[in-house]
């Protein structure tokens, strides 16, 4: 690794949660009086009867980035992605620790920030340029690239507002991505434009990549930090939970297992049919482990588990019990239905769990969920449940990683290619 | 290439510095505010004229003709714009300073520059409307034959004036808008009202001479009296006064960018 860009050390950040003191039921006329004197009291005692809860968003993080590195930022929602890049942007100020920048920090935290709606799209442009820390003859000197790159030359002096929302997230990321700083971060915005320019946009942070400039690049799109990223940092609660190599902390993202969207301790009252002999207790995705997760590589195995209750303990499993479960797509379409027959599997004891897994690779990278039914043979229904354990698959580099917009489908299929050469045509005619 | 490190609980000691690398920010900050300031108007700049032409009028018809207060040998429309110029630039320099904060609230949110930027941009954006309607001054002027003296020059030093004099409590007031929104509703009262207790309808020396000084707190009786110095002949100032307004505005102003400068580590976790 060359000399460290990015240096930072026990960087730290908390908050303060306000939480409001336990009010009671007062009388009204004491609310009112409440009311009346609260501005005041919260000018002199801002303390005062709004207890603050700390919350550290980011705690105890060290990690140092060399140039030319391109280094992901992942983790789930609320791990402090967006607080770490406001630090390393000089937004807010840390509350601990220290950061040490090497060259000038561009962020593109959100697309179009500082753009005027009234303002036409070349006075936009010098606008977020100066935002950016551009001066006016750079502006000046990349102003052709910058508009041949977002395609807006017939609309340049139109105002942004009558712009679609396309247009407007394109000029905004070719104001950015033509920016020369040394360290470039951004935040989440390939999830914008249609797929070409999102292909475009991978494309020029891969050229800023090897331009020998930093790039810190958050998301939650696993398949394109895979593709262009090589280092990953991955937050969780606040504490860098792993960092190295991306094709090691993606997995250990993906099988962190937090917030499986499964159902569990279902009642007989919550079966469709009342009494009915059988019904889901509860139901999970898990991995090979048997770890509840609900992201998975393409390559890694789906299991779905459920737990079965019973009506009648002492009594056998009817025999005619059937056990539906079909995969549908994020539009609801069903994909595929599999089958099983509890009594086929052995002997179904209180407690015991049914598990299917899915073959792999079989599922494109996208959004899943099950639809799970238990009935007889003679089409009668006792439980069913739809749209549980929402589940994703993400490229875990296929193929087909390079195009990540490209609509693959439902189903990857091995299928066999063969080069059929001009002689064996002629051959065979005869 | 140069190296930058943040750490907690210490000013960054650049600011100053980092304030002349980003003053061409302030000056697109500036320019996109005049660009949007009259787009989508059929007068547009006009607007920067009519309005303190309207209100020299009603003024001098309540002041001059109504309570008849004295004009001296100058025309009254003259002594009463002289103040509702300098006026109207201190009131929406004012307002505008105060609540710049809140109304990029998106970009303190999303980039990094020094926030001082926003309140002095809002300031030099009405120091420009201004500027403009200096020239109703001029029209005003020639139409009633009234020859200007070389005290004009001065001009430009009591505009400075003016704009620090709006600055000071701009600042203030743009930081507290950020924790308390109240604010908002405290200055175009305060506006409101400082046009009556400002001498702008009528002649300083209206007011009695003991109470002429403490009169002088108020930073704009300074900055007015200067105008009218400057722009009416037979105006001398009252320099206890005018010192003594001097005084204000040079504590606001420090008070303003003390108690910003201050704050402002915390504006992107409140906005």
């Amino acid at each position: 690794m060359t000399e460290a860009v990015v240096r930072v050390e026990g960087l730290g950040k908390k908050y303060l949660l306000q939480q409001r003191a336990e009010a009671g039921y007062a009388r009204l006329s004491e609310q009112l009086m409440r009311a009346a004197t609260a501005p005041w009291r919260r000018l002199t005692r801002p303390s005062d009867r709004i207890a603050r809860k700390e919350f550290w968003a980011l705690k105890d993080l060290s990690f140092e980035i060399g140039s030319g590195e391109v280094v992901g930022v992942i983790g789930r929602n609320g791990a402090g992605k967006s607080t770490l890049l406001k630090l390393l942007s000089r937004i807010t100020e840390p509350t601990e620790g220290r950061i040490e920048l090497c060259g000038r920090v561009a962020s593109l935290l959100e697309v179009g920030t500082g753009f005027h709606p009234e303002l036409t799209g070349r006075e936009n442009i010098f606008l977020n340029g100066a935002l950016l820390g551009m001066t006016r003859a750079e502006i000046r000197a990349k102003f052709d690239a910058i508009v041949a790159f977002a395609e807006v030359e017939q609309f340049l002096d139109t105002p942004v507002k009558r712009y679609s929302s396309g247009m407007y997230v394109r000029l905004a990321f070719a104001v950015a991505a033509h920016l020369d700083p040394e360290i470039l971060i951004i935040d989440e915005v390939l999830a914008v434009g249609d797929a070409a320019f999102q292909k475009k946009c991978l494309g020029r942070m891969d050229e800023i990549a090897r331009g020998g400039r930093t790039v810190l690049f958050v998301s939650h799109q696993m398949g394109t930090v895979a593709q262009l990223c090589s280092r990953c940092l991955y937050l969780e609660q606040g504490r860098l939970a792993a960092d190295g190599p991306t094709e090691d902390v993606i997995p250990r993202y993906l099988t962190s297992g937090q917030a499986i969207g499964g159902v569990s301790n279902r009642t007989p009252d919550d079966a469709v049919t009342p009494d009915a002999p059988m019904w889901v207790v509860a139901a999970r995705t898990t991995a090979n482990d048997g770890e509840p997760q609900s992201d998975f590589l393409h390559t890694s195995q789906v299991t779905l588990r459920l737990a079965l209750g019973r009506n009648d303990p002492a009594g056998e499993i009817p025999t005619q019990l059937v056990c539906t479960v079909a995969v549908q797509d994020h539009l609801g379409r069903r994909v595929l239905t599999t089958q099983c027959q509890p009594s086929e599997v052995g002997d179904f004891e209180a407690d015991d769990e049914l598990a299917m897994s899915l073959p792999a690779p079989l599922l494109a990278p996208g959004s899943y969920a099950f639809i799970v039914t238990l009935h007889t043979h003679a089409g009668e229904i006792f439980d069913r449940l739809s749209g549980v354990c929402p589940f994703t698959i993400t490229d875990g580099g296929s193929r087909f990683a390079r195009y990540r917009a490209g609509d693959l489908g439902c189903v990857l299929a091995d299928c066999e290619w063969q080069l059929i050469s001009a002689g064996d045509l002629v051959a065979n005619r005869f | 290439m140069p190296r930058l490190v943040i750490e907690a609980n210490r000013p960054s000691l650049g600011y100053w510095a980092d304030l002349y690398r980003y003053r061409e920010l302030l000056y697109f900050l500036a320019w996109r505010d005049v660009l949007v300031r009259y787009k989508q108007t059929a007068i547009g700049v006009a607007w920067a004229v009519i309005r303190p032409l309207l209100v020299m009028l009603v003024l001098w018809f309540v002041f001059g003709r109504l309570a008849k207060l004295p004009a001296g040998d100058t025309p009254y429309p003259i002594v009463v714009l002289a103040a509702v110029l300098p006026w109207q630039f201190f009131a929406v320099a004012l307002g505008e300073s105060s609540t710049s904060l809140v109304a990029n609230a998106g970009l303190v949110s999303k980039v990094y520059f020094p926030r001082i930027l926003l309140p002095i941009g809002a300031v030099l954006v009405s120091l420009i409307d201004f500027v403009i309607s200096l020239s109703l001054l001029g029209v005003v002027m020639a139409v009633l034959s009234y020859a200007p003296t070389w005290r004009m020059l001065s001009l430009p030093l009591f505009t400075l004036l003016g704009l620090l004099a709006a600055l000071g409590p701009g600042l203030l007031v743009t930081t507290l808008n950020v924790r308390f929104r109240d604010f908002r509703y405290v200055i175009p009262f305060v506006v409101q009202f400082g046009l009556y207790i400002s001498p702008v309808g009528f002649r300083t020396d209206v007011v009695p001479e003991k109470w002429r000084l403490l009169y002088s707190l108020n930073p704009m009786v300074g900055v007015i009296d200067g105008f009218r110095w400057a722009i009416c002949r037979e105006e001398t100032l009252y320099l206890p006064g005018f010192a003594c307004s001097l005084a204000v505005t040079a504590v606001t102003l420090a008070l303003g960018v003390t108690y910003f400068r201050r704050t402002e580590r915390t504006f992107a976790d409140i906005i």
